[in-house]
């Protein structure tokens, strides 16, 4: 079996190479995702193998890539749509909210739109403003859609071509700053056998205080985790992979053992996943629960200034603090 | 109906039509048959096309059937709008010839995107009119394939679906059905007030640049709800498409003629892969923007009075009665059958029954979720703990 090691970005590339290769009804769309491979180069070399008539440079429209996606989605095909950062997916968001999600509930099951958004989410790049967001939420509270996350090179090699096989139109969570981190990846592994798009995984057992993150703070998870391993403490990361529908039977088992439960994420806390998680975490494991469940998030602020991101992302540090907040009840 | 090529067949017993450029006030408008009844050979538009038709008189008077049932069956459905059978209607009154028009110009494989106003393009595909009154009763949303019917389900998001018919466009065209006279077109249905939508524009921007199989057929009605056409625009429709790159082209939309002739070559253009045009069938929302609406607050009478000079039937049941193509039997027939075929609508709205409140959990996703299975259990519980109570 071919294992590579790959970056998070390479990884989506050949995941979405071999969705080219195995269905001819795969078609990509966006901004500069063909002679340029897109900005952070997802689609490098696609549109040069597959032609432009598979890897189709859009014009710089959003509400008209998802909107024209719709309508090559009734044609028959399947299109993967980049959108090319998160704050530029609002101009769509009509078309997502409205049309993309409510067709087959609309149709009585008729109309299937098998559809993914790819967007690159959160921030920790440098970027100026409307480059670092996290717009999970507003995709998760809308019925009709799927959205997941992917947090290491194998799931993103595998969830991308789960996500384009799948007749549920999915938002595509990218962690973007870390496009770049390396792993191993099994290539040859059949999609068929390979772990669920829709179920969350343990990524680091523990027994002490179960802490459950998704995309870009699964990282910053596991090295809190090994930072308390130092000090004795041992933190149960999850990886919650799918964010709509949640799958939080991992999650309930993990905090019925631990009793503590911190969520994770860069999006503002104000509600936000982490006050969904935690209140049907406080529901299914009320007598277990030791502490109430914490959030370490990003601020009820818009995205600030880069040079005061690290302020505001959570980190290692904040992490370790909540995780020290649940022992004080 | 709408067989054949138009031009092609021999016409007979019409006095001697004129033709001429545009009609009268109006250079630009493409009119075929005066609000008198009188018939105009051809009319040569602003680009050099020449447009005409040469129906039988078969054709003529199935022409004429097709608007007075569309009447008739919206007519019913306003009907029972008022008499709390339906939750709301979108009448098409004024806009009969511009649906009739363009749907009879459509070929069977060509796709329709409609707003939610385009029961009369909904009949003329052959279609159930009861199909989308299950959305106005509020049973369903819609609930029909659009692949089943060649007719996307109604869209009330104003102009969303004009994106949607560009896309299966490109779609048309990277399935290499483009090209021939058996080549597929596809026809997007909008109105005055979607202009201003930045999803309007963008579609007309991407079939441009992707020289797509598209018809984008605008009836200007003259009012979105309220706000008059010069709230939207401050230059004739049909000439945005200039600034595109695609023609454009404004005809009488009460004129059911001129309507066919337009919308006929737009998309046999477009079929033979000669990219998108825009039509702007210059009409008149005769009733109000739907039953919810008091049209009396923005409009004077006067003008709806000088609109009901130039009604769409009238003109056409002038010139049968004139060229001697149908009979007073004709007419009588005609109106039986509008009559019988409403009454059978009524009969089947008022039969439709209420879904079951466990199906509002079906189709919200095509492979399930595990959440909606444990909110549909819990509902189902929750119901069941009324049975044998007095509630």
């Amino acid at each position: 079996m071919a294992t590579e090691t790959l970056t998070i970005g390479k990884a989506l590339n050949t995941g979405l190479r071999r969705a080219l290769e195995n269905d001819p009804k795969v078609v990509i769309m966006g901004e500069d995702v063909g002679k340029l491979g897109g900005v952070f180069r997802i689609t490098d070399g696609l549109q040069k193998d597959f032609g432009d008539q598979r890897v189709i440079d859009t014009p710089l429209a959003e509400s008209g890539i998802i909107g024209t996606a719709i309508g090559l989605a009734i044609r028959g095909y399947r299109p993967v749509c980049e959108i090319q950062f998160d704050g530029f997916v609002y101009p769509a968001y009509d078309q997502i909210v409205s049309q993309v999600a409510k067709m087959h509930y609309r149709s009585r099951g008729k109309l299937r739109i098998p559809m993914v958004i790819r967007i690159p989410f959160g921030g920790g790049i440098g970027a100026v403003e409307h480059h670092s967001e996290s717009p999970e939420a507003y995709f998760s509270h809308t019925a009709g859609l799927k959205v997941v996350s992917c947090a290491n090179p194998q799931d993103a090699y595998v969830m991308i071509q789960q996500a384009i096989a799948s007749d549920d139109p999915i938002i595509f969570l990218e962690p973007k700053r870390r496009y770049w981190e390396k792993g191993p990846v099994e290539l040859d592994a059949p999609l068929a056998d390979a772990y669920p798009l829709h179920a969350s995984r343990v990524v680091r057992p523990g027994t002490d205080v179960t802490l459950l993150a998704y995309g870009p703070m699964v990282r910053t998870c596991l090295d809190a985790a090994s930072a308390a391993a130092e000090d004795g403490r041992e933190l149960e990361v999850i990886d919650l992979r799918t964010i709509s529908p949640l799958d939080l039977g991992v999650a309930y088992e993990s905090v019925r053992r631990t009793g503590r439960a911190v969520v994770v994420h860069e999006a503002p806390s104000n509600v936000g996943l982490g006050a969904e998680i935690a209140a049907r975490i406080t529901e299914e494991c009320f007598y277990s629960l030791e502490s109430p469940v914490l959030r370490v998030t990003g601020f009820d602020t818009p995205y600030p200034a880069a040079r005061v991101e690290e302020e505001y992302l959570p980190d290692l540090d904040r992490v370790l603090d909540a995780v020290d907040r649940t022992f004080g009840w | 109906m709408a067989k054949g090529d138009p031009g092609v067949s021999t016409r007979s017993r019409r006095a001697a039509p004129r033709s001429r450029k545009g009609a009268a006030g109006d250079p630009d408008l493409v009119q075929l048959l005066t609000p008198e009844g009188e018939r105009i050979e051809s009319v040569t538009g602003p680009d050099g096309t020449v447009y005409r038709v040469d129906f039988t008189d078969e054709e003529y008077r199935g022409l004429y059937r097709d608007l007075v049932l569309v009447r008739k069956l919206d007519a019913e459905a306003t009907a029972l709008q008022r008499q709390g059978e339906l939750g709301l209607w979108a009448s098409l009154l004024g806009q009969e010839a511009a649906q009739v028009g363009s749907g009879r110009a459509l070929r069977t494989q060509d796709m329709v995107f409609p707003t939610y106003r385009e029961h009369g393009v909904l009949y003329c595909r052959g279609i159930d009119p009861i199909m989308p009154l299950g959305l106005f009763r509020g049973v369903d949303q819609g609930g029909w394939d659009p692949n089943e019917f060649k007719f996307n389900m109604y869209t009330i998001v104003i102009g969303a679906q004009t994106l949607h018919a560009t896309g299966y466009a490109m779609g048309v065209a990277m399935d290499g059905k483009t090209g021939g006279d058996e080549g597929e077109a596809v026809i997007a249905y909008f109105g005055d007030g979607a202009t201003s939508q930045g999803d309007v524009n963008e579609a007309f921007v991407w079939a441009s640049v992707f020289n797509a199989p598209l018809v984008f057929f605008c009836q200007n009605n003259q009012y979105a709800i309220s706000e008059p056409l010069e709230r939207q625009t401050r230059v004739p429709l049909y000439r945005r498409a200039d600034g595109f790159g695609f023609p454009g082209v404004r005809v009488d939309g009460n004129d059911v003629l001129a309507t066919y002739a337009v919308t006929h070559t737009a998309l046999d253009n477009a079929r033979h892969g000669q990219g998108p045009s825009l039509i702007e069938a210059y009409t008149y929302r005769m009733g109000a923007h739907t039953t919810s609406d008091d049209p009396t607050r923005y409009r004077i009478a006067s003008e709806v009075e000088a609109w009901q000079a130039k009604d769409p039937i009238a003109r056409v049941k002038a010139f049968l009665e004139k060229q001697q193509i149908a009979d007073a039997d004709f007419f009588a027939e005609v109106d039986e059958q509008a009559k019988r075929e409403s009454v059978h609508l009524r009969e089947r709205v008022l039969a439709m029954p209420n879904p079951d409140p466990n199906t509002l959990f079906d189709h919200v996703y095509p492979h399930g979720s595990p959440l909606l299975d444990e909110q549909r259990e819990q509902f189902s519980r929750y119901l069941e703990s009324f049975e044998g109570s007095a509630h």
